[in-house]
């Protein structure tokens, strides 16, 4: 299987943590959950995956291109959901569809559309008066708008009630239906990503503990005994 | 198609599929040439993961019960119904014959080995 993101002795040093020697693949096709506890280093990760941090060392390759040289090209290709930092709640979705339409080459604006119908979202309402889990929905639509290959999430689950989570769970699965797709996503609630992800990364305190296929981790590990 | 994983049996996920799929082509509810759902369709379905519906097909197919078809999908392989019926068959004549011996140790006859039997296929 070819990798669509290939991560490699990445290292990033604040004064008090740092991300020590960051190296895994996500392969084309699949669903990759990476875990670990508040404060252990998934979010730096993810940013400074796409650049958002400036990284100390270390390399990133998404569709076997250099983060470095060809940001802007990758980026065409990523959908990108962030804990924080989205549109002003006092935008609707039509507004960011006007907005979208000049950033990205491909944003589609049937597609965005279609996916504000799919997930039951008012398109002229704005999104202060949404819940939680519509918004969540919402920042998936926008990222998936201009068919990315790739979705970096980050969180995306949290504070939502198992219903909404699970309607989430299924647009990831739905997104890797084509086997081109593939979607990297944070979280520390590891039931969801014990089901749907194919390979988990743990990272604890800036290091890498594992990275493996969900069926290692559960099947061979589920006898083990705590003394 | 119905497939019923559980969560707090000990079997691994792929195996669960497996046996399943298996028992379904021998009570003839899945047909050689039927087409099964696709890999990703069936983990989706399931809110699996795509490895483990991966892994339960390529066993499948090691095993000779079904045949992919690069880009068409992966179907029940034909004739071998038989094959399968026959080699369980052969596992039960051999289990049978455990327990015959075990029956002539113990002085047990024929008619109490059948009645066991009645009782246990009900």
């Amino acid at each position: 299987m070819d990798n669509i993101l290939e991560v490699k002795n990445l290292c990033k040093v604040y004064d008090r943590f740092s991300l020590k020697n960051i190296s895994f693949e996500l392969p084309k096709g699949t669903i990759m959950g990476l875990v670990g506890e508040n404060g252990a280093g998934k979010s730096t990760t993810l940013k400074a995956i796409l650049n958002l941090v400036k990284i100390n060392n270390g390399s990133v390759k998404v569709f076997g291109l250099d983060m470095k040289d060809k940001e802007i090209e990758i980026k065409e290709d990523i959908g990108v959901v962030l804990d924080e930092g989205f549109f002003s709640e006092y935008l609707t979705p039509t507004n960011i569809n006007d907005i979208m339409t000049g950033i990205y080459k491909n944003w589609s604006k049937e597609l965005f559309f279609k996916y504000l119908e799919d997930f039951n979202l008012p398109k002229d309402k704005i999104s202060k008066e949404y819940s939680t889990g519509m918004k969540m929905k919402l920042k998936i639509a926008v990222a998936l708008a201009h068919k990315p290959k790739l979705l970096i999430l980050d969180e995306p689950t949290s504070g939502l009630d198992p219903i909404a989570r699970g309607d989430i769970l299924d647009i990831f699965q739905d997104f890797i239906q084509d086997e081109e797709h593939s979607v990297l996503v944070s979280s520390h609630i590891t039931s969801d990503l014990e089901n749907i992800a194919d390979y988990i990364t743990f990272i604890n305190n800036g290091e890498i503990v594992l990275s493996k296929t969900r069926d290692e981790l559960i099947d061979k590990m589920r006898n083990c005994k705590m003394y | 198609m119905n497939i019923i994983i559980s969560n707090s049996s000990n079997a691994p996920i792929y195996e669960q599929i497996k046996e399943q799929i298996k028992s379904k082509i021998l009570s003839n509810e899945l047909k050689p040439g039927d087409l099964l759902p696709s890999i990703r369709n069936l983990a989706k379905d399931l809110r699996i993961s795509v490895i483990t519906t991966k892994n339960a097909y390529e066993e499948l197919e090691r095993e000779g019960y079904v045949e992919t078809i690069p880009g068409k999908g992966t179907y029940i392989a034909s004739k071998n119904v038989e094959i399968i019926k026959e080699e369980q068959m052969q596992k039960i004549e051999g289990l049978i014959d455990t327990a015959v011996s075990i029956a002539k140790i113990s002085k047990i006859t024929k008619e109490e080995i059948k009645d066991i039997l009645d009782i246990l296929y009900e």
